[in-house]
Parts: structure tokens; C-alpha cells; sequence
């Protein structure tokens, strides 16, 4: 034994110095997610504190100085009826879409909660809009939309619904250009909510159904009572993460509308891109785009409360 | 009130055949336990009864009437479920009066009904709790409190006690069984345990492989074993069957004493100890049958009132009274006449 013993300290390799590290928890911890704090630090925060830097300076593209300017940007450009359009557009795009995304994933995460035939094609064209290029889909909508070409209205007048004269400018009337890049918007959101409420719904124990059922509620009373608060942590999280991503994306009304017309459709991000980007004034473009920072900075502080308690419980 | 039938209930899952040809008859006011191991079909034929799984054959009764196609809410029954079922999210008194709100009763008597619910398992002081906050075995009274609220002609039991430890389990069987008494409601209730199953049940039916092996008193089902899988399935240790030509011989552990105790027709069989185990209030004795009966494994159960002394490797001669023996057709399994060894 003590022979063994010794022969096997002896033959023990020398541990290599990056197998030392792995090796220690205090070291493998910051190694692994090292890559994603650079990420994050060196893809967003830098532009991030750019962007904060700029917002407080008068830069323009080109120029080769810039002063500190303290609020003015923001004071400035807040006075302006176009951002005062844009922020109320921001809002109605935001929570109509959310609100409309979350009653739709709710119904499509029911049906899909069922067991039927050919449920994974149903499955697989809902996740479509995710997997594919948002920007592609939106093309493709843009197609869709066009106001000579539009199958939408083409189909509309083979029905009977409306005349020739009647088609509609899906992009180019003010209501219906919001009512449109909602629409889009909607679709694109979709399969992430769903497959979020799925997985909520899955994480309800069956005899809790089946007591319901007992119980002898009905459709309603079954699914507003019950089903509903024993996933609204869920919904929540759905709705929370929609809402930043309403806010903070510019991808649909970029593609299809560019803010038109007349700005109806103009959303902060978008308008912040245009006046910083495409127009030049780079400070005020950053004001723009860090106006709603605190506000979607406490809709991201509620967010990781509400995923910590649905964590715990 | 009223009773439950079942007519060759039958539920096919697949290639498995969940529940075989089921023919069951509640009596009025009695408490039936379904008694099997896990996997016999117990639990799936108590969820056809409730509505829950819709039977691929056969015909369910309730109260005389066919229910195959009544939802669950229109049987007129009630169900606990193992994990209790309860809402996490509502309060103990929101929880009771769910399914009357649901059936739509008069609002203004939901309040006194749900009061009487709760007195009658000692939960008023809980009402206004949420079921987390809750222990086990008050868990379980609510959701009993809940199943008795809209007074179901039936009760259906799906393992009610399994979640609760052993020293509440006793307390909790006992009061299970008085409640159903003063109730005097038909009950349906699926356990796996005997002990539960022998204490609780005015009949038992013993199930295997979706079947019913045989319905009875727990006095029945225990003396008078219709097979050897009921025969192996209660007690504890359970019956000894030793095979012998064309029968199979099983008698219990408690009837299989040293020679001289019993009084009367006595089989005497040698019996070989290999271990003695000390339980305190009785000794098992392991060991095999010698001689004739050839090496078969068998179990005495000496109670500590019987101080004859055994040793490991001595061969005893034991004895079996003739009434106590049971013979099975080894083909079959069934229960056969006895007769002469």
C-alpha cells in the first residue's frame, strides 16, 4: 500500500500552468465569461459612453474639435415639434405592438400548447420570422406593402371587398403607415413571446388543469383566473423585453417607412439616426437616442426583479 | 349520493393497455381503495372515472346514468390530488370557493359554505393564507376542504397522503376515515400502500397489469388471496409461495411457527435458518424448506410473545395449521380447492 502510494505521488504529472488556472474557481469563473464582458465593454459600452460623451458636446460629422456644452442638445432639440411627434410615436409604436404581440402569443401559445396533427409545421412556420433576417422579412414587406404592387390590396379587390379605385397606400397614408409598421413589427416579435408564454404555460403542473377542471370552470374562468397569474411573472418578462425592444429598435420603420410620411411614423431611434447620422449633427443625434435611456434603464432594473423572483419561487 | 360502474373499462395508450377490461361496482356510502403497484393502471382508471382520460372502451356509470361523454364537472364528483392541486396564487378561502364560483352558486351562500368547509377540517384560522405558507397536512385539508365544499356525490382519492411524512400519515388516515364515515359519501381511493389500503378501505380492489385481481373485505382480499399476485402483494413480508408439482403452496410468514405452538391439523415442514432479524416486536427468520420440499426461500414471522430460541444454520421443524394453507394452480396462479399434500 504505502509502496503504491509512493509510485503514484511520484508518477502524478506536473500540473501544466494553464491547468493550474482552470483548475482554481477563482481563476475558471472571470475566464469564462471574460469573453463576454469584452464583448459587451468593447461592442456597447464604448459606443455607449461615446454616445454620452457626444450628447453633452457640439460635434458634427467632420469636425476636429468639440466643446462641452452642458444640456443645451437636449434643451434644444426637446423644444423641437418633430421630437415631441417622435416620442409620442415612440409610445403608441412601443405598447400598441407589445400589447397586440402579447394577447396574439398568448392565444398561438395556447394552441400550441395543445397536441394536434402536423403541430410541429405550425411550430416551425411561427418561429419562421425569427430565424429569418429581420431585414429581409421587412423587404419582403415592403413588397407586400407597395402601393402599386400589393398582393394585400390585389387580393382585397379580387373579393370584392374594394374597388380599383379603392387600393390602399399601406406606407403612404398617416394612420395606416402606423397601423402597418405596428403590423410588421408585431410579426416580428411573435415567436419570441410565444415560445416565452410556452414555456410558461409548460411550467404549470397538469393537476392543476385537471383540478380545474374538476372543479368544473369553464374556458374563461380557466384560462383568466388560473392559467393567466400562474404565468404572469412570465407574461412580464414577455412584455418587458418587448417594450426595450420596441424602444431601442429602428430596423422596421428604417426599411419600410423611413419615418413618413410627414413623421408620423418617426420614432426616436430613427430620428436619431437621421439628424445624427444621415444629417450630421452628431451631438444632438445622441441626445435623441439618450433621451429614454432612464426610463428603459428602470424598465431593465423591474425586468431583473421580476426574472429573480420567478427564479426563486 | 351514489354509486360508480364501471363496464370493460379499457384505456389503450399506444402499444400499452393501461386499463384491461375493468368491471367494477361501487356500493352506496362505502370507501373503495384501488390498491396496486405503481404502473397497474390504478391511477388512469380513477382519472376515466373523474372525466379526466376518455376510456377506449367500455362504459362508465354514475349514479345509474352513462357519463363517457360528460365533462368532468357535470359527474358530480370531487378529487384530491397527490400534489393537492391547490392554487398557488389564490388564498385558502379563494381556493375553496373556486368551484362554487365556478358552478355557479348563489354568491351570497358561497361565504357560509365555505365557512362550514373549513370548520369541518379546522382551517378557518387559515383562510386568508396563500398554500405556501401552509404545511403539508394543512395543504391537505384545504384540499380536502375544497373537494367537500360542493358536497360531490363521489370522492375520488389519488394518493392523498403519499406527500406527507409517516407520523402525519397515521394521524391523517384516521381522519380521512371518520370524515368519509360521517360523510357517508362513495369514495374511490388509489394507493399503492397496504397498510393505507387495509386501514382505510371498506373494500379493497387489488390491481395488476390494468386488471382487477380480486375486490374484497381487507379481511378477504389478505385470508383468502384469489392469486398468487395478491397473495405476494399484501403483507409484510409477504405470503411464502413454494412451488410443488403441478400447485404452489403459500402460506403467511405469521402462520409459519416453531413445532409445539400450534394446537390442531398442523403441516410440518424443516425448516433451515440462515438469518434471524430482531424487529422488537417480532423476529423474521429467513431460511429454506429442506428435505421434500427442496431449497425453497422462505420467511417466518415469530411475534415476541413465541421465545423459542433459533440459531443461524440449525434446521428447525416448523408448522403451518392446515387451514392456513393456501394452494394455487401453478399454470393459472388462481386459487385452487386444497387437498391433501
Amino acid at each position: 500500500m504505502d509502496a503504491r502510494q509512493e509510485t503514484l505521488a511520484l508518477e502524478e504529472p506536473r500540473p501544466g500552468r494553464l491547468a493550474a488556472l482552470v483548475d482554481r474557481e477563482e481563476w475558471l469563473g472571470p475566464l469564462m465569461i471574460g469573453p463576454a464582458v469584452l464583448y459587451v465593454v468593447l461592442v456597447v459600452g464604448v459606443a455607449f459612453f461615446l454616445a454620452i460623451y457626444y450628447s453633452f458636446s457640439n460635434i458634427t460629422v467632420g469636425a476636429r474639435d468639440l466643446q462641452f456644452v452642458g444640456l443645451r442638445n437636449f434643451t434644444s432639440v426637446v423644444a423641437t415639434t418633430k421630437f415631441q411627434t417622435s416620442l409620442w410615436n415612440t409610445f403608441v409604436f412601443a405598447f400598441v405592438s407589445q400589447a397586440l404581440v402579447i394577447v396574439l402569443a398568448n392565444a398561438l401559445a395556447l394552441a400550441l400548447f395543445k397536441e394536434f396533427k402536423g403541430k410541429w409545421l405550425v411550430r416551425l412556420l411561427i418561429l419562421l420570422p425569427w430565424v429569418a433576417p429581420i431585414s429581409i422579412g421587412t423587404i419582403g414587406f415592403l413588397w407586400i406593402l407597395d402601393s402599386t404592387y400589393s398582393p394585400v390590396n390585389w387580393t382585397l379587390e379580387a373579393l370584392g371587398l374594394i374597388g380599383p379605385e379603392g387600393w390602399f397606400m399601406w406606407l403612404g397614408v398617416p394612420h395606416l403607415a402606423m397601423g402597418s409598421v405596428i403590423a410588421i413589427h408585431v410579426w416580428r416579435l411573435l415567436p419570441l413571446a410565444t415560445v416565452i408564454l410556452l414555456a410558461g404555460l409548460s411550467s404549470i403542473p397538469r393537476d392543476i388543469h385537471d383540478a380545474v377542471a374538476i372543479d368544473g370552470a369553464g374556458f374563461w374562468r380557466h384560462h383568466l383566473q388560473i392559467t393567466i397569474p400562474l404565468i404572469r411573472p412570465i407574461i412580464l418578462v414577455a412584455f418587458l423585453f418587448g417594450i426595450v425592444f420596441a424602444f431601442t429598435d429602428m430596423i422596421v420603420i428604417f426599411v419600410l417607412t423611413r419615418g413618413g410620411p410627414y413623421d408620423t411614423t418617426q420614432v426616436l431611434t430613427t430620428l436619431a439616426f437621421f439628424t445624427g447620422i444621415q444629417g450630421g449633427d452628431l451631438a444632438e443625434g445622441a441626445a435623441i437616442a439618450l433621451f429614454l435611456f432612464p426610463l428603459l434603464l428602470a424598465a431593465a432594473i423591474v425586468f431583473l426583479r421580476i426574472a429573480r423572483r420567478a427564479e426563486v419561487t | 349520493m351514489a354509486t360508480v360502474e364501471t363496464r370493460g373499462i379499457t384505456k389503450q395508450f399506444g402499444e400499452t393497455r393501461a386499463v384491461d377490461g375493468v368491471d367494477l361496482a361501487t356500493r352506496e356510502g362505502e370507501l373503495l381503495v384501488l390498491l396496486g403497484p405503481s404502473g397497474c393502471g390504478k391511477t388512469t382508471l380513477l382519472r376515466m372515472i373523474a372525466g379526466l382520460e376518455h376510456p377506449t372502451a367500455g362504459e362508465i356509470l354514475i349514479g345509474g346514468r352513462v357519463v363517457n361523454e360528460l365533462p368532468p364537472r357535470t359527474r358530480k364528483i370531487a378529487m384530491v390530488f397527490q400534489s393537492y392541486a391547490l392554487y398557488p396564487h389564490m388564498t385558502v378561502y379563494d381556493n375553496i370557493a373556486f368551484p362554487l364560483k365556478a358552478q355557479g352558486f348563489p354568491r351570497e351562500e358561497i361565504p357560509k359554505k365555505v365557512e362550514w368547509a373549513a370548520t369541518l377540517f379546522g382551517i378557518q384560522r387559515f383562510l386568508r393564507r396563500k398554500p405556501r405558507e401552509l404545511s403539508g397536512g394543512e395543504r391537505q385539508r384545504v384540499a380536502l376542504a375544497r373537494a367537500v365544499v360542493r358536497e360531490p356525490a363521489v370522492f375520488l382519492f389519488d394518493e392523498p397522503l403519499s406527500n406527507l411524512d409517516a407520523k402525519l400519515r397515521t394521524l391523517a388516515r384516521d381522519e380521512l376515515k371518520q370524515f368519509q364515515r360521517r360523510l357517508a359519501t362513495t369514495t374511490i381511493y388509489v394507493t399503492h400502500d397496504q397498510v393505507e389500503a387495509m386501514g382505510l378501505g371498506d373494500r379493497i380492489a387489488v390491481m395488476d397489469h390494468g386488471k382487477v385481481r380480486q375486490i374484497g373485505t381487507p379481511r378477504e382480499v389478505y385470508d383468502e388471496p384469489a392469486d398468487t399476485f395478491v397473495a405476494a402483494f399484501l403483507g409484510s413480508p409477504p405470503m411464502n409461495l413454494v412451488e410443488r408439482d403441478d400447485c404452489i403452496l403459500g402460506f403467511r410468514p405469521e402462520h409459519f411457527l416453531p413445532k409445539g405452538i400450534h394446537e390442531g391439523q398442523v403441516a410440518t415442514f424443516p425448516f433451515h435458518v440462515h438469518r434471524v432479524e430482531y424487529l422488537g416486536a417480532d423476529r423474521l427468520i429467513y431460511g429454506e424448506l429442506t428435505g421434500k420440499w427442496g431449497e425453497a426461500l422462505v420467511i417466518a414471522r415469530l411475534p415476541y410473545t413465541v421465545g423459542t430460541p433459533i440459531q443461524p444454520g440449525e434446521t428447525y421443524d416448523f408448522d403451518v395449521l392446515e387451514k392456513d394453507l393456501k394452494l394455487f394452480d401453478k399454470a393459472t396462479g388462481r386459487r385452487t380447492e386444497p387437498r391433501p399434500l
